[in-house]
């Protein structure tokens, strides 16, 4: 079985490498953009059997620092 | 007086951080991050600067489950004293052994040069050295040294004295230009900027070196 993590940063968390991103767009001509949140995507390969909770506790951990960081659980 | 300095695979400013231990009369021990103890009779670690682990995932986050971190739990939980400079910083951070966060530099450039830093609080072993609102000048050499925590941290910090240096011009955008932060015992110090480089006359500067004088100055009083 596949899970994936997707973390990204809390609302209200200042995301300068998103506010780049933006700008950046910008620059390019695109108008109209008016927010970017960059975060990140981690894809698990997982033995048969493996649980969401499981997964869970591996975002709690490790994969996302809770502290700053949200995460969602897909298993696929 | 006993130091314990901690490797991480990408650690580099580990032997610096020992040499300024040893300049302020701490005998020294080097420990590997998949060590399980610390020497015995150890009263401070040392969490060096670095890069370690690539800073894969986020700075710090793997090297603060090293095998070598439970023991270094355990020591902070005893009372023992923890230094942990620039990654050693965002490694303790990510332990949870001092709370916030260490995020992407406000302005996205990794920033290597000299900041002027105001002494804080100076009711710690590590900041007992300094003058109260003495202003020195300490390098920094990172790019996720970007002090986040929510408003009610921020407050508890400062409301407790546990800011122990701030950025007297923030370089970084950290909340309330916050260079260093103290736990709650007063025994457990992070700070990004790095007083390690700064002990010696031939490094361009020694004000530094009141921070190990001064933790070593509490510890021969114990």
């Amino acid at each position: 079985m596949k899970a994936r993590v997707t973390v990204m940063l809390k609302a209200g968390v200042l995301d300068p490498q998103g506010e780049a991103v933006r700008h950046a767009l910008g620059a390019l001509g695109f108008s109209g953009v008016e927010g970017v949140r960059q975060g990140k995507v981690i894809e698990l390969d997982l033995a048969d059997g493996t649980t969401e909770a499981t997964v869970t506790e591996m975002c709690e951990k490790l994969l996302a620092n809770t502290v700053i960081e949200s995460y969602r659980v897909e298993v696929l | 007086m006993r130091a314990a300095v901690v490797t991480f695979p990408g650690s580099n400013c580990d032997r610096d951080l020992a040499v300024a231990f040893e300049r302020a009369g701490f005998a020294v021990d080097r420990v590997w991050h998949k060590d399980t103890a610390l020497p015995a009779g150890v009263d401070v670690v040392g969490l060096p600067g670095g890069f370690s682990f690539g800073d894969y995932l986020r700075c710090g986050a793997i090297a603060a489950r090293a095998p070598i971190m439970a023991a270094v739990g355990a020591h902070a939980a005893r009372g023992g004293f923890v230094l942990g400079i620039c990654n050693g910083f965002q490694v303790l951070v990510e332990t949870g052994l001092l709370p916030g966060a260490l995020m992407r530099n406000a302005g996205l450039k990794f920033i290597c040069r000299s900041e002027g830093l105001v002494v804080g609080e100076t009711d710690s072993a590590f900041t007992s050295g300094y003058a109260p609102g003495a202003e020195i000048t300490v390098p920094i050499a990172h790019h996720d040294g970007n002090y986040t925590a929510d408003a009610e941290t921020l407050d508890r910090l400062e409301g407790e004295g546990r800011v122990a240096f701030r950025y007297a011009r923030n370089p970084n955008g950290s909340a309330r230009d916050i260079a260093g932060v103290l736990s709650g015992n007063r025994r457990v110090l992070g700070m990004m900027p790095h007083p390690e480089r700064v002990v010696d006359p031939v490094q361009g500067g020694t004000d530094g070196a009141a921070l190990f004088a001064g933790l070593a100055g509490v510890l021969a009083a114990a």
